[in-house]
């Protein structure tokens, strides 16, 4: 039969399935076919903290969300277009974030007796008027990819677990996407069984030729490339683009990259990632707990190299103290911290951004740092080189505040041009610097307030560094209070007086008297929602903020120059808090602690209530 | 290759020009004036040595010695000199830490550096006892000690500093005393020879506030009787007429003390600190008893195994030499890396 062409400008699709399912690795192939195809993107992956929760249940659910279109979008898309119910309990769990008229693709050789029960169905929702409302495609995925597969020679069982390539081939149909990249990563997956290459294979063209042939799907879609930079691109998620941010930082600093870490949800894949990387001169070290994690790497810092550790807020909290011995050190030390949903285990695999209070106050004594906060999954990559540029330049550590949604999260990346990323080539101490001949370690530098990096190798240069207060220049010991006093206010000033870029006002109209104010992941969905208002006519501003110590230096101008300050953010206000102390701008936070991120169009409509009110 | 310039350093060259604060008739000073008196024999430049160290009267260590050094926090030097060894392995890289350091609060990173086989050579004072907090037990601390914060005696069973590093497999481990100079450099000589992490535990009097721990040890009426010497490859009988041995009784899990006259020659058990089971050393760290009799010092175990900073170093060296690009092509390649498409 002919099928019907429509050509779409945007689509939201949300692949869900059971945690053994392969949804995860469905929804990336969909995406690279998509990247392939020109097309922007954002993804959303979901997923439980359980590895193999109980099959079948409602916690052991794990989706993957790709938005993609024909224009430049900011966000994986408040609701899908399509969702894809491998089982009973992948449709209850997401059908609450479907708009009716949304088309569902369910698997209904999942929706047996004792599946429908484990979730709470006490009818088939095939059956009754649950679904009233939406498209529905009823698939029999599992049995069809089995009898496709009848004369491969796999176990059933393989040929089950190859109706996630099934789904991902009627889709790719449905969508029109070119397919060849998933062939090839299948021949890379299973090399070392070819029989599972062509099972696999064969269960996507199953798929593709299901929504050629049969009756239920009536239309195609086409999705037109977006207009983008020119330029090479790849998609990436936020830990890989840190990752590779900090091998360059290695690369343009000269140094060898020394990560000590301890797995933690959702930082560990910086150190998967980074352990592959040795042909760089990186040093990766799973240590024995968070704090010897950043002690490990603090060392390396002393001895010449680019200390880093990853982790997420509960690993912080350990690393503190450490963290406190680096500022009065005056070490390079870079901390990355995934925020997760907290307190203590609280939901690890969820988002939130309730991490900024103790990255900009969660030390004993006066102790601060620089805290960078990268926007979206491909600023992680710059996010990580400027937070190495100011380690290095400045001696001193850098906290890094990713979170699970742009760690986790991917979106096209124009790669850059190698020589176009920051010199941080650094000078160690060479010689004495004393008037007569002695080496002072507390002797700084009047541009930069940062002292000398004296490394261990280096004759005539020994001294000793400790945590107890040091005298001014010459770095002994000393209780003197006025000296204490001085040393306090001159390790404020030498994070406070950092140059970081002024912040950038996005107010197309020029006549807006709300600014919307964010920092870190919450760029995408502020965006998003202050496009959608200006679509319709209204005005808003929208700054934000990758630096949130220190502060631009125009920040209080921006915010001053608006009627209405606005600051979103996945935490109970903990930036409207430092706002309004240090600005005395009456600040209206906007806050969810849901473990999501915002979806576009709440906070659209939270911002037209302002705008109404201004 | 030359040969290796003699520096000609002397004990001097290792003292910091800062003034030494420990209490007047602390064990500290003799082990300061020990290691000092030590170092030239290196043969290493100052600036290739560090001194890492944590908290605790011991930890002020090496504020006194004029090579790089740091003071560092709680029970973490472990950890830090870990990266700064594996990252740095040109350098000599000694731990200097105390009971209540490395025990207690730092037991972890003390345990997984030994593991590990870092190249650490790890000082332990134990002076079984608090001392810059004034006056609290220690991990080491005998069972009913009675201290500041244990006015009915201490409920807890004390560590074996020993027992728990040949249970982490250190691979080399010895004993030594603050007051027997000789003896403490010759400890300190074996273990600046072993490739990968040397433990040395060192009796270190505190004379403030736990005075006489180890006076056994010490006093010439009683530390023949008490102290075993170690030497490798010789009988192990100890007392002031030798009239002690020691014996692996058929049947038995450790050693035993037996007096060297009715004991068979062949019997008696002869050192051998480089026994790859940790079983046989672990046996002669727990001969003491509480009154410190039978004591053993010198090297208890001495084996080969690579150190970790050797095993991660050549890593690295091995994935660098198929490299033939430079760090920045490297790196344009490995951004470009994965599924890429271009826009033109």
């Amino acid at each position: 039969m002919t099928k019907q062409i429509r050509q779409l400008d945007r689509v939201v699709i949300r692949f869900a399935g059971d945690s053994g399912d392969g949804m995860q690795l469905t929804g990336d192939r969909f995406t690279s076919e998509t990247a392939q195809l020109g097309n922007d993107i954002s993804t959303l992956p979901n997923f439980p903290a359980e590895i193999r929760a109980p099959a079948g249940t409602l916690p052991g659910v794990s989706s993957f969300q790709v938005h993609f279109a024909d224009y430049d979008i900011l966000t994986p898309g408040d609701a899908p277009n399509v969702l894809v119910a491998m089982n009973p309990a992948a449709l209850k769990a997401n059908l609450a974030d479907l708009p009716r008229g949304a088309d569902i693709i369910v698997n209904t050789d999942e929706f047996t007796r004792r599946n429908l029960t484990k979730v709470g169905y006490a009818t088939s929702p095939l059956d009754d008027d649950t679904l009233t409302g939406y498209v529905v495609h009823p698939v029999a995925l599992t049995s069809m990819t089995v009898g496709a597969l009848a004369e491969h020679a796999v176990s059933k069982k393989d040929a089950e677990r190859a109706k996630n390539m099934f789904a991902l081939g009627l889709l790719s149909w449905m969508y029109s996407r070119p397919y060849e990249s998933t062939l090839r990563f299948l021949e890379r997956k299973f090399a070392a069984r070819p029989e599972l290459v062509a099972a696999n294979v064969a269960a996507f063209r199953a798929g593709w030729n299901f929504g050629e042939t049969t009756d239920s799907f009536s239309v195609r879609y086409e999705v037109k490339p977006a207009k983008m930079q020119p330029g090479t691109y790849r998609n990436i998620t936020g830990n890989a683009a840190l990752s590779l941010g900090l091998v360059a930082a290695g690369v343009r600093s000269g140094l060898p990259v020394f990560l000590g870490a301890y797995p933690i949800t959702p930082a560990s894949d910086i150190l998967h990632e980074l352990s592959k990387h040795k042909r760089f001169g990186v040093v990766t070290m799973q240590a024995e707990d968070e704090i010897a994690a950043v002690g490990a790497a603090l060392g390396a810092s002393y001895g010449g190299a680019l200390g880093v550790t990853t982790t997420s807020g509960p690993g912080v909290a350990l690393k503190s103290e450490t963290i406190s011995l680096a500022v009065a050190l005056e070490l390079p030390l870079v901390i990355v911290d995934v925020q997760r949903a907290g307190p203590s285990t609280g939901m690890p695999t969820k988002t939130e951004q309730a991490d900024l209070n103790m990255a900009l106050h969660g030390r004993h004594g006066e102790a601060p740092v620089a805290v960078i906060a990268p926007k979206s999954p491909s600023d992680c990559f710059h996010a990580a080189l400027e937070a190495a540029r100011i380690a290095l330049t400045y001696r001193t550590p850098v906290i890094l505040l990713s979170d699970n949604y742009v760690a986790n999260g991917s979106e096209p990346w124009l790669l850059p041009d190698v020589e176009s990323l920051p010199d941080l080539r650094v000078e160690f101490a060479t010689a004495p610097n004393g008037e007569d001949g002695t080496f002072l370690p507390y002797l700084r530098d009047p541009e930069t307030l940062a002292r000398p990096w004296a490394v261990p190798g280096m004759p005539g240069l020994e001294h000793r560094i400790g945590g107890l207060e040091k005298a001014d220049k010459t770095g002994d010991i000393s209780y003197d209070p006025a000296n204490h006093d001085f040393m306090v206010r001159t390790r404020a000033a030498r994070i406070e007086t950092i140059p970081v870029p002024d912040v950038e006002v996005e107010d197309p109209d020029g006549d807006a008297r709300v600014l919307v104010l964010g920092w870190g992941s919450t760029y995408g969905p502020i965006g998003a929602a202050c496009r959608g208002l200006r679509q319709r006519g209204l005005s808003v501003a929208q700054a934000h903020l990758r630096h949130v110590a220190p502060m631009p230096a125009n920040l209080g101008e921006v915010l001053r120059s608006y009627d209405r300050v606005v600051i979103p953010e996945m935490n109970l206000g903990q930036l409207a808090h430092v706002i309004r102390a240090k600005y005395l701008v009456d600040a209206i936070g906007y806050n969810q602690v849901r473990g999501l991120p915002f979806t576009a169009a709440e906070l659209e409509t939270m911002l037209e209530e302002v705008l109404k009110n201004v | 290759m030359s040969e290796p310039v003699a520096l000609k350093l002397t004990a001097k060259d290792f003292k910091s020009d800062q003034e030494v604060r420990w209490c007047p008739g602390c064990g500290d000073y003799a082990i300061l004036a020990a290691v000092q008196g030590f170092m030239p024999e290196l043969n290493i430049p100052r600036e290739n040595i560090v001194f890492v160290s944590g908290i605790g009267c011991s930890s002020r260590f090496p504020y006194y010695m004029n090579t790089y050094g740091m003071h560092s926090i709680h029970g973490r030097a472990p950890a830090i000199a870990t990266g700064l060894s594996v990252s740095r392995p040109d350098l000599s890289v000694w731990v200097v830490t105390g009971d209540g350091d490395a025990l207690s609060i730092g037991g972890n990173h003390l345990i997984h550096a030994l593991r590990r086989n870092v190249n650490l050579k790890i000082l332990l004072f134990n002076n079984r006892i608090y001392g810059l907090t004034k006056g609290q037990y220690s991990p080491t601390s005998e069972v009913g000690k009675i201290t500041k914060s244990t006015p009915a005696g201490s409920a807890d069973a004390p560590f074996n500093p020993l027992s728990l590093a040949l249970g982490a497999e250190a691979t080399f481990v010895a004993r030594t005393i603050d007051s027997d100079r000789k003896h403490l450099q010759s400890v300190l000589r074996a273990a600046a020879q072993h490739e990968g992490s040397a433990f040395v535990e060192i009796y270190q009097n505190c004379n403030i506030f736990n005075d006489g721990a180890f006076d056994q040890l010490k006093e010439p009426a009683t530390r023949d009787d008490h102290l075993i010497r170690l030497e490798h490859g010789q009988p192990i009988t100890f007392g002031s007429a030798g009239q002690f041995c020691v014996v692996h009784p058929p049947g038995g899990f450790g050693l035993e003390v037996r007096e060297t006259a009715g004991t068979p020659a062949d019997e008696i058990v002869v050192h051998d600190a480089t026994v790859t089971d940790p079983a046989y050393a672990f046996a002669l760290s727990r001969l003491p008893g509480l009154d410190l009799r039978n004591t053993p010092i010198g090297v208890f175990r001495a084996v080969d195994r690579p150190s970790y900073d050797s095993v991660v170093q050549e890593q690295v060296a091995t994935a660098k030499a198929k490299v033939t690009e430079t760090p920045e092509q490297q790196l344009a390649g490995l951004l470009a890396s994965g599924d890429t498409w271009t826009i033109l």
